[in-house]
């Protein structure tokens, strides 16, 4: 079996104009994997699939993940004048890391029969952000088994396949509007009677008991 | 107006047979609860179970499960309600004739269950329907289900034919068509039938944390 670096090298050498950049899994299990940039995505895809000797011919899972936008402390070193010398000082700024969702998707070869795989190769796209731009290539017309798995990505994330055959809401109903795997997601408040209440419900209970006692106060 | 127990015997005794319409109305009733045949989710493989050769439901009289709503008797809720099927079930049990029961078998039909907190999982069918019997456990045994049935027999038999206590399909004013709640944007609209689950006191949250509401 090939590692990912193994398999970034190949696709580098096929394709020379693919964006695809190494992702770090810096756990045990060093499961690292690859990330495609949408517009080159589905060549890449194609090529994983018809390439002879990879042959990663069945994506066995797809998945989402939402990344939100995060606050970031970094140390940066910048050179200052103090009392007159030159020095460099270490400074911490704040700034705001963009938050994007991810689909993710887990691929094995059928044909050399999972005999030199220890494990699945893992590719990933990320939306330009969570808002408007959640438009990533659907890859249902290389690897067939994705289309139920990418609907459930648009049904729970919010993210557009685009080429995909038939993309509606899977799980919830068609009327729903959210996306209730995202972080952000507020559930509806129908939690009025609650005999024991505890842990996120109890302070939902609080809340509304102060909120009545405002209100009669 | 019941007959006396001992008067009963002793005319039994004679060869006369004697009873009031309401008994042997409600003992028609009670021995002859056809259920529905659906099951939601895992309690329902226990709901098989009670009705097989082991525990035996049709000991009660309720052996036929008809897969029609229309032939169907009592709805057992054998499993969580998602958010997605509670109109599915507000709608057979609306197609059910008079007189119908409703046992809410598992914490998940009673409540919501270990799912509650889930964005999808509707908090107990009682909120759109009314329940006879509530049974806990998850899933609850085959026994706690036959427990449930004799409940509901009882609550069948001590029912009268006349007064506010009458069943639903004697009072030709009661509400016999419970509204299907729709699928909106963000959750079922209404999220409960305020007819039917009426809404309780808040939940009073001392300092120390006990609930003395």
């Amino acid at each position: 079996m090939k590692t990912a670096e193994e398999i970034l090298g190949i696709i580098k050498s096929a394709l020379p104009d693919a964006r695809v950049e190494l992702v770090q899994n810096p756990s045990p299990s060093a499961q690292h994997s690859l990330l495609l940039s949408p517009a080159s995505a589905v060549a890449v895809a194609s090529f994983l699939r018809d390439d002879r000797e990879l042959a990663l011919d069945y994506c066995s899972n797809a998945t989402g993940v939402d990344w939100p936008g995060k606050e970031v402390t970094e140390k940066v070193k910048v050179t200052r004048l103090v009392e007159g010398v030159e020095t460099v000082v270490e400074e911490t700024v704040k700034r705001v890391a963009p938050g994007y969702l991810e689909a993710v998707y887990h691929l094995y070869s059928m044909k050399h029969a999972h005999r030199e795989i220890a494990g699945p190769v893992v590719l990933r796209m990320r939306t330009a952000n969570r808002t408007d731009q959640v438009q990533l290539p659907s890859l249902t017309p290389v690897w067939r088994s994705a289309e139920f798995q990418e609907r459930e990505i648009f049904d729970l994330f919010g993210i557009v396949f685009t080429g995909h055959p038939d993309l509606r809401r899977i799980l919830m109903w068609d009327e729903f509007e959210d996306h209730p795997m995202r972080r952000d997601y507020v559930d509806p408040d129908d939690y009025e009677y609650e005999p024991t209440p505890h842990d996120e419900v109890l302070k939902r209970a609080e809340t509304s008991k102060s909120a009545q006692a405002g209100a009669t106060a | 107006m019941a007959v006396e127990t001992d008067l009963k015997i002793e005319l039994g005794k004679q060869g006369v047979f004697v009873t009031t319409v309401s008994e042997i109305y409600n003992w028609g009733r009670r021995n002859s609860v056809w259920p529905m045949q659906f099951g939601l989710a895992c309690c329902a493989i226990e709901m098989i179970a009670t009705t097989m050769a082991r525990y035996d439901l049709a000991r009660f009289g309720a052996e036929v499960f008809r897969p029609s709503p229309r032939q169907a008797d009592l709805m057992i809720i054998s499993g969580t309600i998602t958010k997605k099927m509670a109109p599915q079930v507000v709608r057979l049990y609306n197609q059910m004739a008079e007189p119908r029961y409703v046992i809410a078998m598992g914490a998940c039909a009673i409540s919501g269950g270990p799912f509650k907190q889930g964005y999808n999982v509707l908090k107990g069918i009682d909120r759109y329907i009314p329940v006879d019997v509530h049974i806990p456990g998850c899933p609850p045994r085959p026994e706690a289900l036959i427990h449930a049935f004799m409940t509901l027999q009882a609550r069948i038999d001590a029912q009268p034919l006349t007064g506010a206590e009458r069943p639903r399909h004697l009072d030709a004013e009661a509400q016999g068509f419970f509204p299907i709640p729709e699928q909106g944007a963000h959750d079922l609209e209404p999220p409960v039938n305020r007819l039917v689950w009426p809404l309780p006191a808040p939940v009073t949250v001392s300092k120390s944390g006990e609930n003395c509401g």
